[in-house]
């Protein structure tokens, strides 16, 4: 009974992570096919896809764009994000609940009625796409996580160390850099490469903001229109590799701080 | 500095403050001398960390004025007062060592580098701490996070030490241990503390000048020696220290005593008072004994309900037969032999007695 209950269990289990990661092994598998058809049978290892991506401009291009939005983007989500959460935080405001849920608020909208809002309304203002536009866009998608993750972060303990920062003769300005952003920083860097993660891979918004330079997203849905290719594989394989990363550093902030 | 330097250090004048409707201090008024020790004495909500507060420029009161050292600093920041900290939970600065932490307040200063270095040291030193100025403060324990968070106060040398129930998140033991360096402490730098605590011993310990707070107002203040034998009010009498208070009547005047007809029967103390005035008597826990001795007067009868053996004494509850709203409390000899459900006739010297008006 008991052992039939085992199997049961790893049987499901193994059903689930099959489930979410089998795609994910397949397009690797096949990004280093040999010949020119992503389908059984595996022909490879072979990395000529890879040159192929890495030599073709238009990619490189867009996966630099991708770069470029995704640091921009999070360092100004991040910025603002802690500067409001610092001011709710430590001032008293009035109805400051529905302040700080109207900041949340965009969490819960869709990423396609954000990027349609930004579109409308950049059209009717007279701003043409553009990556900047994006870049905008995902401002807007993740202001509201870093200013949740930074906001719960802020506890009392840390009103004290910043009014001893003061007391001792510290301006604002260095209670704030020497002392109040030092202090939070596993929950700033956290928030950071969550925003580089999610900027990273989204395609909605950066679809409908961008028209001739556009982002990696775009970029590979414009190759998929032409049909499946171990390129596409071998570019989206590429993607996955770096939201891996950008997840591990974040897995290690989070690592760290707990053990402290 | 400018300012007068025959004046107090610090002079608190009519200060009031309210957070919305709820009055934290009322019209409090205090003096403080160069050099001196005062503590601020009261129980929770008695106004005595928001009169810090007012001091170290935390709270900017509603009304008053707050002088330190001759200048008004009423509106001053803290940044900008000859004022230093110690907080309840010492506040240290978590990303930093223990050495950048005392010479934070120097590098705001703009005191170079080497100069900095060798005064925090001097400061680790001062508070026993020599060898810890590389190590991080999650690497100390308690007490030694208090001392670093004393020496980075003071090494700024503030004209006012504030500390914040200092000895608050320590143990018993080590608090008292702390209590006696703190002492020895501001001896040896001269500069003035002001502390505040809930803890009476350590008030009384501490104290060049001790102020009992009630209700944010200043209920009695002076050495600890005066406000413990003769204290000024009901609050004080039994907040420092224990006391039985008996209220009563001012019946008759006689040449320098009166006569007050009190709940457990007639008292003559040397005192002068008004007929008819509502009064109290306060007698010390050690002043009432269980047989007469010199000028002492009975108090009456009176049941045993707790004997608590506490090596050196007993501490006796008993009950007045005559009025049983009355509780003494009395310190006898330990060797006494006395036991719940006894019978006792209590007896205490007038001139032990404390008149409080009410």
């Amino acid at each position: 009974m008991r052992i039939a209950a085992r199997i049961l269990v790893s049987a499901y289990a193994l059903a689930i992570y099959g489930f979410i990661f089998l795609p994910v092994v397949v397009l690797v598998l096949f990004s280093l096919q040999a010949t020119s058809f992503p389908i059984p049978p595996f022909t490879g290892p072979s990395l000529r896809w890879y040159q192929a991506v890495l030599a073709d401009q238009r990619l490189t291009s867009a996966l630099f764009n991708s770069v470029l939005v995704a640091l921009l983007s999070s360092l100004v989500a991040v910025a603002l994000g802690f500067l409001a959460a610092w001011g709710f935080a430590r001032y008293h405001l009035p109805r400051s609940w529905l302040l700080r849920g109207l900041i949340t608020l965009p969490l819960t909208v869709s990423y396609l009625i954000i990027g349609m809002g930004i579109l409308i309304l950049f059209n009717a203002i007279g701003v043409p796409k553009s990556l900047i536009a994006a870049g905008i866009g995902h401002v807007v998608i993740n202001l509201p996580l870093c200013f949740a993750i930074i906001y719960s972060q802020m506890g009392e303990h840390q009103v004290n160390i910043e009014r001893a920062a003061r007391d001792l003769g510290a301006s604002e300005w260095k209670v704030l850099f020497l002392v109040s952003v030092p202090v939070l920083w596993p929950a700033i860097f956290a928030s950071f490469f969550l925003s580089m993660t999610f900027s990273w891979d989204e395609f909605v918004i950066a679809f409908l903001l961008t028209r001739f330079d556009t982002t990696l997203p775009v970029e590979i849905w414009n190759m998929l229109r032409s049909g499946l290719n171990p390129r596409t594989n071998a570019v989206g394989s590429l993607v996955f590799g770096v939201s891996i990363v950008l997840a591990l550093l974040l897995e290690l902030v989070f690592l760290r701080r707990n053990r402290q | 500095m400018t300012g007068s330097l025959t004046g107090p250090l610090v002079e608190i004048r009519k200060v009031s403050h309210s957070f919305g409707r709820y009055k934290a201090l009322d019209e409090v008024s205090l003096n403080v001398e160069p050099g001196s020790y005062t503590v601020l004495l009261g129980p929770s909500g008695s106004g005595k960390t928001t009169l810090l507060s007012t001091l170290g420029g935390f709270v900017h009161p509603t009304e008053g004025s707050v002088f330190i050292r001759g200048n008004d600093c009423t509106a001053v920041p803290p940044a900008r007062r000859p004022t230093a900290t110690v907080f309840q939970d010492y506040a240290l600065f978590p990303h930093y060592s223990v050495g950048n932490n005392v010479g934070f307040g120097l590098r705001m200063r703009g005191v170079p580098r080497t100069k900095r270095i060798g005064r925090a040291r001097d400061a680790l030193a001062m508070v026993g701490l020599a060898d810890a100025f590389n190590k991080m403060p999650h690497q100390l324990s308690g007490g030694q996070r208090q001392r670093v968070a004393l020496a980075r106060a003071l090494v700024v040398e503030p004209a006012v030490l504030l500390l914040d129930e200092p000895l608050g998140a320590l143990d018993l033991k080590l608090r008292r241990q702390m209590q006696d360096e703190l002492k020895a402490l501001q001896k040896r730098v001269g500069t003035a503390f002001i502390h505040v605590t809930h803890d009476q011993e350590e008030a009384m310990a501490l104290a060049d000048h001790c102020v009992v707070m009630n209700h944010g107002r200043i209920e009695d203040q002076g050495p600890p020696e005066r406000v413990y034998s003769r204290p000024a009010s009901r609050f004080s009498a039994t907040f420092m220290g224990e006391s039985t208070l008996l209220s009563g009547k001012v019946q008759n005047l006689g040449m320098d005593e009166i006569s007050i007809e009190t709940q457990v029967g007639p008292v003559s103390v040397e005192a002068a008072g008004e007929p008819g005035f509502d009064v109290s008597l306060a007698i010390r826990p050690e002043h009432i004994m269980l047989e007469p001795h010199g000028a002492s007067v009975s108090l009456g009868e009176a049941k045993v309900t707790d004997v608590v053996f506490q090596g050196s004494f007993k501490r006796v509850s008993a009950v007045s037969i005559k009025n049983p709203e009355v509780t003494f409390i009395a310190k006898v000899r330990s060797n006494q032999p006395v036991g719940v459900g006894d019978l006792v006739e209590l007896h205490a010297a007038p001139t032990d007695m404390v008149l409080l008006s009410h």
